[in-house]
């Protein structure tokens, strides 16, 4: 276990927050706080409302805007990946997050919170492609 | 079927993705190298604060669900609950999620973190969204986007499976 870089207190920290802003989207507006899917469907559009999307969108940029001002340790990107893997790491992440109908927060947090049965696999699933991804990609000596 | 956006409901969304995005980055997420060291359990040097972060989430969002939204038949600010409502486990869910484990793995990146990371104007996260956001609209644009209606209620009405 990586003793240094371990940050419970901090982490438990960021969930709660995490879980305060799920629990306020869906008691005030009535719905799920996936990122893919808002996004997602934010970008494609179609029937339905769209404004509080992007306005969701717009508060984590921003959020993000303000706290790389503040603390930009937090955003230290190490992993000295290639950018082709980068990207290659992107489109995985937007074709199977809209084929899988969520992701880490939709699936990972909101699902498994209301105990859904579709949730818990789909985070039991990419928790373990994510592991065997790592442990391939330090194998074959990429990044990390 | 939803009622065009209030104010006060467009302003609750805006400042949940704020409060999202603070969580994100003191919860670690937005550091790639440590959500890789999470993934990598065997790797001698696993970090395990991202499973902090998922437990802190729903140590605070399952008894928001449990005891005050599941007894509510229609939210604060809007007409109704848009809660999922499926139990099929399906090929796509499973290929879908399996292939969102990849790039995760990958790239140190999952949606959340990759956005609130946009404004650094670092190159890995600019690639990085800018896959993922032309990821999003080939599955649009080729899929078949199942009638792209999950069916979705007021929590109360439905026997859930919570």
């Amino acid at each position: 276990m990586d003793h240094t870089n371990f940050t419970p207190f901090l982490s438990l920290g960021g969930g709660a927050l995490i879980g305060l802003a799920t629990s306020i989207l869906l008691l005030a507006n009535g719905r799920i706080a996936g990122i893919s899917g808002i996004y997602g469907t934010a970008l494609t559009g179609g029937s339905g409302p769209w404004r509080w999307r992007w306005l969701f969108i717009a508060g984590l940029v921003a959020g993000g805007a303000v706290l790389f001002g503040l603390a930009p340790a937090h955003f230290a990107v190490t992993t000295d990946r290639p950018l082709w893997v980068i990207a290659l790491a992107g489109l995985a992440v937007g074709v199977g997050t809209r084929l899988g109908s969520g992701c880490t927060s939709g699936h990972g947090v909101c699902g498994i919170s209301r105990l859904s049965r579709r949730s818990l696999i789909a985070t039991a699933t990419f928790l373990v492609t994510g592991g065997i991804t790592v442990a391939v990609a330090r194998m074959l000596g990429g990044g990390s | 079927m939803s009622r065009r956006s209030t104010l006060p409901a467009d302003i609750a969304a805006f400042v949940v993705g704020l409060l999202f995005a603070g969580g994100l980055v003191l919860g670690g997420m937005t550091q790639p190298a440590k959500v890789i060291a999470f993934l990598d359990v065997a790797g001698g040097a696993w970090d395990p604060s991202l499973a902090f972060v998922m437990g802190g989430a729903i140590l605070v969002h399952a008894p928001v669900y449990a005891f005050v939204v599941r007894r509510r038949s229609q939210p604060v600010l809007q007409a109704r609950f848009h809660v999922p409502q499926r139990r099929d486990i399906t090929v796509p869910l499973l290929a879908g999620s399996g292939l969102f484990g990849i790039g995760w793995g990958l790239g140190g990146y999952c949606p959340g973190p990759a956005l609130v990371s946009v404004p650094t104007l670092g190159l890995e996260a600019l690639t990085f969204v800018g896959a993922m956001t032309v990821g999003m609209l080939l599955h649009h644009l080729i899929g078949r986007t199942p009638s792209s209606k999950p069916e979705t209620q007021a929590p109360r009405a439905s026997r859930a499976d919570a």
